[in-house]
């Protein structure tokens, strides 16, 4: 830095670009989402507009709350597949409770199997240290099986979408979406959590260094434990809204938005080792990736092809952050 | 003897339980005879294949998050190539899937190196990749297998000199999974390659300065553990007849099996020998489950949790035997 101040001539345009990205990657991503959108408003004329924004929101929401736990995970290094599972756990329980139960036991039998899932991930990684990844991978299995036994038992009492998570999921105040009541506090919260509380410090520190972090007196165990229920439960209330959002409750409910959540916090800027990254990012991320979604349904590629490219983009991404901090 | 048990104290205890478990079977069901012995071969073989193609790179130092979406590309590419086609042009798609896995493989090892990028995130992006390419080459599980490839792993292997009543006990399944395994292992292990692959796994800067070029190793170990999950791939087709797109819980399934057969997780420990006796134990765990009248559902659970409890305890042993202070 220095040295740039004293010559003057600037640094080389490619120099300043990288760190330019790696200092404010939201800048770059903004960009990149308009771009996206004026491709789809070139193929498609006349699609954008306000109905259309609103549905990408709806659609964006559920991608971006878990996209949150993937960012948090991801801070401490680790990662969390469970989300799918445990979003389709809750809410298949909301939809099959709804039926016979008041609303608030509903909820709290559906959002029971979330947070013993996120202990026990939080456990095995911070007690046990287990690769997160295998980890969580592990508790979704056991979660599917549990779901499927459970299917069994309220098979004869059928299934409902309550009223409010209809609202929540599909209704619309003034044109914007009702999902954005839930959305906007879960946001600040993790934002605000992220950046302001000890607790978002810690993780970053976790991340960055674990062993430096546990020689400062970090107590490892707890700060992972409590993480991963935090992911497990966001996950569960992300089930509650998608399933107002789907309205029709299945077993791999939520399945097929685990890799693109993860695809949303990398392509935000977090890194994948920990340490480095943040909520806004993410977000963007998530739209990035529902913009997409509809561009590539649009030009008619198949969820395989869709599947490769979201493969593409993290191997990408990531090694193109890796570049940038060896830069530094 | 003595030098034999320690060296080999791991893979003997293993090798005690899983004949504690064949005579529990035996007690649960005196009935358990070599028919259901070949059948419990036939289940293996998938896994087994899965397990050592996940030993080579484990023991190269990495970890291959591929290994399921690897076999379910190979699987349907070969279970569609034999649909509708003659006996004879199998003889042309075996060793074209099998060059596919091996190249796949190599692209995996070959990105590491280029990118830089961790194992874990590079094959969590291919894994991706190769699930959504599964996918665009089937949609639904479908296509066939040549009758003389189905014929491989049914029945048993008549061997000369041998009484009727033990040829019974030599069901072609594992007949099959000796062969492929020992014609690509023994000559291996035996080679300067072998040496190489335990040499980056146990300390990768200690092999670059002794001389073993380590990019070409990992790219060779992820080679051979993409030519076992065509293995795999192909084993499935020809045991079902059919190939399906989603991949099994084959990814969990050889991680839990390769630390429950003494392999370090960390890279450079054991051998190809105890993974997949712990294939056999744990498959066997799961007949007995099954034989115990025990529903599918819940078997799935304590299968689950069974090889969530042996990576946990594999992680935690590998915390223990680390010397204090060490960082992880």
């Amino acid at each position: 830095m220095t040295n740039s101040a004293t010559l003057p001539q600037p640094a080389p345009f490619g120099r300043r670009l990288k760190r330019f990205m790696a200092d404010r990657p939201i800048i770059p991503l903004i960009i990149l989402l308009v771009i996206l959108v004026m491709i789809l408003q070139i193929l498609r004329p006349g699609i954008v507009n306000e109905r259309w924004i609103a549905n990408t929101a709806k659609f964006a929401i559920p991608l971006a709350i878990l996209a949150g736990c993937q960012t948090m995970t991801m801070l401490t290094g680790g990662i969390d597949l469970s989300v799918g599972t445990v979003a389709t756990m809750s809410a298949f329980i909301m939809a099959t409770q709804i039926v016979n139960q008041d609303p608030a036991v509903a909820c709290v039998l559906a959002m029971l199997p979330a947070l013993l899932i996120g202990l026990v991930n939080g456990i095995g990684v911070g007690v046990f240290r287990v690769h997160p990844l295998i980890m969580t991978l592990g508790t979704s299995l056991i979660g599917t099986g549990f779901l499927q036994v459970y299917q069994r038992t309220v098979i004869a009492s059928g299934a409902r979408i309550p009223d409010f998570l209809n609202w929540l999921g599909t209704g619309l105040t003034y044109g914007f979406p009702n999902a954005l009541f839930l959305f906007v506090p879960v946001a600040v919260l993790i934002v605000f959590t992220l950046n302001r509380t000890g607790f978002g410090r810690l993780l970053y520190a976790v991340g960055d260094n674990e062993h430096a972090a546990r020689l400062s007196g970090v107590r490892y165990w707890q700060v992972v434990t409590a993480l991963y229920v935090i992911s497990s439960l966001l996950a569960g209330i992300t089930g509650l809204l998608y399933i107002g959002l789907i309205k029709a409750p299945s077993l791999s409910l939520a399945e097929p938005l685990v890799l693109p959540s993860v695809a949303a916090a990398v392509i935000g800027g977090t890194s994948i080792f920990g340490g480095r990254g943040g909520y806004m990012g993410t977000i963007i991320g998530a739209l990035i990736l529902t913009v997409l979604t509809t561009l590539l349904t649009i030009l008619h590629m198949p969820e395989g092809g869709r599947r490769i490219l979201f493969g593409f983009i993290v191997l990408f991404v990531t090694a193109a952050y890796l570049r940038i901090i060896e830069d530094r | 003897m003595t030098r034999f048990l320690r060296r080999q104290g791991w893979v003997a205890g293993l090798f005690a339980l899983l004949v504690f478990l064949f005579v529990i079977t035996k007690l649960i069901q005196p009935g358990y005879g070599s028919g259901d012995f070949g059948s419990l071969a036939r289940a293996v073989l998938p896994y087994a294949f899965a397990v050592a193609a996940q030993t080579v790179v484990v023991i190269a130092g990495g970890i291959d998050l591929s290994v399921a979406a690897m076999m379910a590309l190979t699987s349907v590419t070969a279970a569609s190539m034999m649909n509708g086609a003659s006996e004879e042009y199998a003889f042309f798609v075996v060793p074209f899937v099998l060059a596919m896995g091996l190249v796949l493989g190599a692209l995996n090892g070959f990105l590491i190196v280029i990118t830089r990028v961790p194992d874990i995130v590079v094959t969590l992006a291919t894994l991706f990749v190769l699930q959504g390419a599964a996918l665009l080459v089937l949609d639904a599980p479908g296509g066939a297998a040549a009758e003389w490839l189905k014929a491989t792993v049914v029945g048993t292997m008549p061997i000369p000199y041998l009484p009727d009543w033990a040829d019974a006990w030599v069901p072609k399944a594992l007949v099959l999974l000796v062969v492929c395994l020992f014609i690509v292992w023994i000559p291996l292990r035996r080679s300067r390659l072998g040496l190489s692959i335990y040499a980056i796994g146990s300390n990768e800067l200690a092999a670059f300065r002794s001389g073993v070029p380590v990019a070409r190793t990992r790219i060779v170990a992820y080679a051979l553990s993409g030519l076992f999950g065509a293995l795999g791939g192909l084993s499935l087709t020809i045991s079902t007849g059919i190939g399906a797109p989603i991949p099994g819980p084959y990814l969990l399934a050889s991680v839990a099996a390769v630390v429950l057969g003494g392999v370090a997780l960390g890279g450079g420990k054991g051998g190809l020998l105890g993974p997949i006796i712990a294939v056999f134990v744990l498959r066997l765990v799961r007949t007995d489950l099954t034989l115990l009248a025990i529903d599918p559902n819940v078997t799935a659970i304590i299968e689950g949790a069974i090889m969530v409890a042996v990576v946990m305890f594999g992680a935690f042993i590998t915390i223990r035997g680390r010397p204090a202070g060490a960082t992880p």
